[in-house]
């Protein structure tokens, strides 16, 4: 298994892709010329042409609604936003045509399109490039949503969103473009709406996505060696959310903490807590806890945009208080 | 700081409680979870625990004294503490509604029903751990603690407990505000195992209490709270088996004339309104016990009461146990109105709203297990009555009958067997004897009550 970053690991889905799939095509600002603004689209415009690798203006709302008309009509774009920061533009066309248009055409039209990129909190980016939208897609009925930690997911992931008939939002991080990981050598799609159990254990289950689910394995491994064994589980996919895996968990530990780097009110962890709650009451021993980012803008100050993100020490903090030690 | 100590629902039923006596003085150091002072309720007494720590200041409900739940029957607090504004407002009443408390909430209550046991000072303030989420600013520093003053649990606990069988107030919770965990749990089961396991081995029984039976996991047995009610019938049949000589006599009856007396009396009421045979049972057992007033007795160990009324009690048979709700002078009162009354009685023991006058001081009982079919059996004196008659099923038997020529023949009967459980201290076996060959003679020809 070749070790690759996440970066590429995604250019390695698309270069397949693309290869495999004539009508898969790639369209954003700077994807062409440039090599993308986070070089995922790196070397594709020298090997599938201008046709299908393709530079826009600065028109989200434009260039995406470009492809889900390119989608309706049997191509299968990949819209590239520069980060989802950008795409609130886009908010409409992905809101009301492209998750809504299966069910209003009564399934006469597909819509096998994906909108990824960069979403989440960053550095030193401040209160309006650095954020976390998944609750916006992750709200509507009509789309999926995905949002790899991992290379490996991030490569199947991104697969199996392309070869979707559905609209595929896919969450990227700009902190977790440069990170590496084993991706296997042979072709391999990771399933839409399957979580993934990192860890296994007994006392606790740690729920996140993204990049926090990275922070839930060094929690874990810190809290092992105080004798409290976490079980981690990567949900991989926001919709569908897979609460089945996430149940057996709880049956084991009687216990949950949730983490997720947006803001607290009406997010995808919220959400999960909400869930864990009302189906599994019974099996709580305490609380679901939540550990989201502080309902403040990001502020500027370095120290400050770390201070209000969910970390390693309010992790271990919200363990222990779901077990009654703190 | 000096906290309000309120009558607190013993059980989910109770409303209101005597104070059977104090177990401490007014200025006495009180220690949490000390028997503060028994509580009488409607069945039986229960120990009030002291949820609050320091000196007694004051007793406000002396022992004898009737007290609603919530109303305040005592003051813990620091020696010297001021404690007149908590007096005053027990004094004020109830209050109006306030509008933040609920329309059904008297102001009053929210106030003195909370077991003070947990105040906010006893546990870190408002902790301001990391990683909370800053949005939910109002999350209280303590568990919430129920009105009725059983202990919050988590849902864990809760269901963990109900497949163990272990009440909740057994336990002391290690959770936040005093919340009972899955941890207390475990504990507690390993601590009736411990117990168990030094009681077989005292006793030398082979086979040590299996590790199971402390495993949440495993099957156990169960042991299931004794409800008021239950304590109730334990205690007071026990007392009544123990100390009352119980005597036994048993007749046939033949039942033609009473089951046609009812048919036919139902039959002619067009109002749907009909008479059970319970009813036409207790009304002619009065007649019979007015020829014969030592079966209505009671023993007082110096001497014997003889009732001036009949009050018979009527044994029904509840989900949770056993009632007798009593039917006031059934003597006096004709078949229609004792079947009103018992209508009444049973409607409102299942649905648990019989209050005290309605099923105490019977000086009589029937018992009826014909409906399952029971041919006979003997039934436990309810006291203070002195005699109980076990009733079992109505059953057509061959029945050897002498006709006015002197022959004998077989014939097709329906039968009752009655058996009178006698207290041999006030009722003898000969008198026993004569009231039963009256009730049978009355039973079998209803007339005979006239003579």
């Amino acid at each position: 298994m070749a070790i690759i970053t996440y970066r590429e690991a995604l250019n390695r889905a698309l270069d397949e892709e693309m290869a495999r799939d004539p009508s898969v095509f790639l369209m954003g600002e700077e994807v062409a010329e440039y090599d993308g603004a986070y070089k995922v689209s790196k070397g594709l415009l020298a090997k599938y042409g201008p046709k299908r690798v393709i530079d826009t203006p600065i028109t989200e709302l434009g260039f995406t609604g470009i492809g889900v008309g390119a989608a309706q009509v049997g191509l299968r774009p990949v819209i590239e936003w520069m980060t989802h920061n950008f795409a609130l533009l886009a908010l409409d066309q992905v809101v009301n045509n492209a998750a809504k248009m299966r069910y209003m055409s009564g399934g006469r039209f597909k819509m096998p399109i994906v909108f990824r990129g960069p979403n989440g909190p960053a550095e030193f980016l401040a209160a309006q490039h650095s954020q976390s939208f998944a609750s916006y897609w992750a709200h509507i009925p009509g789309l999926k949503v995905v949002a790899p930690a991992f290379p490996a997911d991030a490569y199947g992931l991104l697969k199996s969103a392309i070869r979707d008939d559905d609209p595929v939002v896919v969450l990227e991080a700009e902190m977790l473009y440069g990170t590496s990981g084993e991706v296997p050598d042979e072709e391999t799609l990771v399933p839409i709406g399957k979580a993934n159990v990192l860890r296994t254990g007994s006392d606790v289950t740690l729920i996140s996505f993204s990049k926090p689910v990275r922070y839930c394995l060094e929690a874990a491994a810190e809290l092992d060696k105080e004798g409290i064994s976490a079980e981690v589980i990567d949900m991989r996919s926001l919709r569908p959310l897979d609460m089945a895996r996430v149940y057996q968990s709880i049956e084991k530990t009687n216990r949950a903490v949730v983490v997720d780097e947006a803001w607290p009110l009406a997010s995808v962890g919220s959400h999960i807590a909400y869930a864990i709650s009302h189906d599994r009451f019974d099996l709580l021993d305490a609380p679901v806890e939540l550990v989201a980012s502080h309902d403040v803008p990001m502020p500027y100050n370095h120290q400050l945009e770390l201070e209000v993100q969910p970390g390693v020490k309010k992790i271990i903090s919200a363990v222990k208080r779901v077990l009654y030690l703190e | 700081m000096a906290v309000p100590v309120p009558m607190l629902a013993l059980s989910p039923t109770m409303t209101e409680g005597t104070i059977a006596a104090w177990k401490f003085k007014e200025g006495d150091e009180i220690k949490r979870g000390a028997v503060l002072c028994e509580v009488e309720t409607d069945k039986a007494v229960m120990d009030y625990e002291a949820g609050a720590q320091g000196t007694l200041l004051k007793i406000v409900a002396p022992a004898g004294s009737s007290v609603k739940v919530g109303d305040l029957i005592a003051v813990i607090g620091t020696k010297g503490e001021d404690i007149t504004s908590i007096l005053a407002q027990a004094s004020a009443g109830p209050q109006t509604p306030s509008p933040s408390s609920g329309p059904s909430q008297p102001a009053k209550v929210e106030e003195t029903t909370k077991p003070v046991p947990i105040s906010r000072e006893t546990l870190p303030a408002a902790r301001e751990a990391p990683g909370r989420a800053i949005i939910q600013e109002e999350r209280p520093a303590s568990a919430p603690v129920f009105q009725s003053g059983i202990a919050p649990s988590s849902p864990l606990a809760r269901k963990l407990a109900q497949q163990a069988g272990i009440d909740l107030r057994q336990l002391q919770g290690s959770g936040p505000g005093g919340r009972i965990v899955k941890r207390d749990i475990s504990r507690y089961l390993d601590s009736l195992t411990a117990v168990q396991g030094t009681a077989a081995q005292k006793s030398g029984v082979q086979g040590p209490v299996t590790p199971a039976a402390a495993s949440l996991n495993a099957p156990m047995d169960r042991s299931i709270p004794v409800s008021r009610l239950r304590q109730t019938i334990a205690r007071r049949l026990g007392e009544s088996m123990r100390e009352a000589p119980h005597f036994y006599l048993r007749m046939a009856i033949d039942m033609e004339h009473l089951i046609n007396l009812r048919t036919s009396y139902n039959q002619a009421r067009k109002d749907g309104f009909s008479i059970s045979f319970n009813a036409i049972f207790m009304k002619l057992a009065a007649m019979a016990i007015t020829k014969h007033p030592q079966i209505n007795s009671t023993w007082l160990g110096d001497r014997i009461l003889l009732h001036s009324q009949i009050d018979m009690a009527l044994a029904v048979a509840l989900e949770e146990g056993l009632v007798a709700p009593v039917v006031r002078d059934c003597a006096h009162k004709g078949i229609e109105e004792i079947e009103r009354d018992l209508r009444d009685l049973i409607a409102r023991a299942k649905d648990g709203n019989l209050k005290p006058e309605d099923y105490e001081g019977a000086t009589f009982t029937i018992s009826n297990l014909g409906a399952w079919g029971v041919e006979e059996f003997t039934a436990i004196i309810n006291p203070p009555g002195s005699a109980i008659l076990a009733l079992g099923a109505i059953k057509k038997e061959p029945v050897v009958r002498t006709d006015s020529q002197g022959q004998d023949s077989i014939v097709i009967r329906p039968m009752l067997r009655a058996t009178l459980s006698s207290d041999h201290r006030t009722i003898d076996g000969a008198v026993a004897a004569a009231f039963m060959k009256d009730l049978a003679a009355i039973w079998e020809d209803p007339a005979k009550a006239l003579f």
